[in-house]
């Protein structure tokens, strides 16, 4: 009788156990989840906003024609890109690119009139700087949510009920240098 | 790594010590009526004092922040104007890095480059900056002030520095009518005859009350020490890993500390990122300013942010 009812108590600790760390790595995931959704809100904002910007200096900026197309390619491959990694490249690009036009716009005194084309700059600016707040966060929530899975006693847990990892937003090595910009036109 | 939870706790803390101060100030002033003046059997102006002060303290934990605000005159932000837009927008980007609720933004009509945040947590907030910080800050500058704010509200300082605000706002509120009662009531030419007794007891409480008010207001200041500025600038560099940006805000504000901010009180210069009394106090380290001062010195914060970046 007493060997019963330790056997239930010990079953019954460790599937409380078991609740905790199942409810633990859920937590982590929807955190991941959630963090993902904040970055989809600010790309997508920035998708929107870069043909307002384009059309507003097209005028302006005659000769960056090419700068302005490849913004806009860059813009596109990002939105019809799918793998994590494609994405993450397409934005980094992105990135690279519309820095480049705003250092641009120091040679162009009427750009920097225009309370139209400040005022998309700054949108974009504030988008920018979101992104990279929330792709912080993004990255940090991953690192602990795979920490957790792949760490015992998570890793069991995570097998039975196959959690899997998931990818850091990384933009590549080569976007996050400074862009060079040239200043002898 | 820096443990806030730690200066949230001692927050906490602090709140009730500021509390429960006004409320034994206060009942010492109602006991002395009672005893020396009134001989009542009943403590009937102790009891008055300790409901008034608790009162006090619930009107000032709840509604401190708005005291606040619009005991400096702040409006809402005007988005039409690029600059306040930004500053909407740099609220936004400071409330992902650090995982805060957007605090609600307001400005102050005042040329002075100044900010302070409020509120009681950090779903009640609010962030308050001049237009003279506007005018006189680059996106990154004003970035690592509003990143400053940023840490009192996740650090909890808001509702110590709120409640000192709101309490001695109103003490200092209550001295300053009590002093102009004291005054000129000889002079009104009203005072009416055969009430001697009772018109009397209330020039003493005036009396006693314009003396004494000015000196609780410091000592409740005293609970605010300086080193949650300090503990602030981190926080601005951990947000924005930029403490440079930071380190020329200030910069910029000290070259400015002859203009005053106006509508700063003695209730209130607490909040702000600097000193906006100017006060030369703040300016030493000795051991009487670091007692009394409200804010360190602007040249000691902007020599650890440097640190922090690698520059010395």
């Amino acid at each position: 009788m007493a060997g019963l009812i330790i056997f239930f108590a010990v079953v019954g600790f460790l599937v409380l156990v078991l609740i905790g760390i199942y409810n633990s790595l859920v937590r982590s995931k929807i955190q991941v989840e959630n963090a993902w959704a904040q970055i989809e809100t600010q790309l997508k904002r920035r998708h929107d906003l870069i043909p307002n910007l384009v059309n507003a200096v097209k005028g302006y900026m005659k000769y960056e024609q090419e700068t302005l197309s490849k913004i806009v390619e860059a813009r596109n491959r990002a939105i019809s890109a799918t793998a994590l990694g494609d994405r993450a490249r397409a934005e980094g690009e992105l990135t690279g690119l519309l820095t480049r036009l705003f250092a641009l716009f120091e040679n162009y005194p009427d750009l920097k009139a225009s309370q139209n084309v400040l005022q998309l700059q700054e949108q974009l600016t504030t988008t920018e700087n979101q992104i990279a707040f929330a792709r912080q966060h993004y990255n940090d929530s991953v690192m602990i949510y795979n920490t957790k899975i792949q760490t015992f006693p998570g890793n069991i847990v995570a097998s039975w009920f196959s959690f899997s990892k998931k990818e850091f937003f990384e933009i590549p090595e080569t976007e996050k240098s400074v862009p060079q910009v040239n200043l002898d036109i | 790594m820096i443990d806030f939870f730690q200066f949230q706790r001692k927050n906490a803390q602090k709140t009730f010590l500021i509390i429960f101060q006004s409320i034994i100030i206060f009942a010492v002033i109602g006991y002395a009526i009672d005893r020396f003046y009134m001989k009542n059997q009943f403590p009937v102006m102790t009891l008055l004092a300790v409901i008034i002060a608790t009162i006090n303290s619930i009107i000032a934990y709840y509604h401190g922040d708005k005291l606040v605000l619009v005991s400096v005159k702040a409006r809402l932000p005007d988005t039409s104007n690029l600059k306040e837009q930004q500053l909407v927008n740099i609220v936004q980007e400071m409330s992902i890095a650090a995982g805060i609720q957007p605090p609600h933004v307001y400005i102050m009509d005042e040329t002075s480059p100044n900010a302070f945040a409020t509120g009681r947590d950090q779903n009640h907030a609010s962030i308050c900056v001049t237009t003279g910080l506007l005018d006189t800050m680059n996106r990154e500058e004003l970035q690592g002030v509003i990143a400053h704010e940023f840490g009192h509200i996740r650090n909890r300082d808001i509702l110590t520095m709120t409640m000192v605000s709101a309490i001695v706002g109103a003490i200092v509120l209550l001295s300053d009518w009590a002093r102009r009662t004291f005054f000129y009531s000889d002079t009104s030419g009203k005072r009416k005859s055969g009430k001697g007794s009772s018109s009397g007891l209330i020039l003493l409480f005036l009396l006693v009350i314009s003396i004494i008010a000015p000196l609780i207001a410091r000592i409740m200041a005293l609970a605010v020490s300086r080193s949650r500025e300090y503990m602030a600038d981190a926080a601005s560099a951990e947000f924005t890993r930029n403490p440079l940006a930071l380190a020329s805000a200030l910069e910029k504000i000290s070259k400015h500390y002859d203009h005053v901010v106006d509508r700063a009180s003695t209730g209130t210069a607490h909040l702000f990122i600097s000193d906006p009394k100017g006060s030369k106090l703040n300016d030493s380290e000795s051991f009487f300013s670091e007692l009394f001062g409200t804010h360190p010195p602007i040249k000691k914060r902007i020599m650890i942010l440097k640190q922090m970046a690698g520059v010395s």
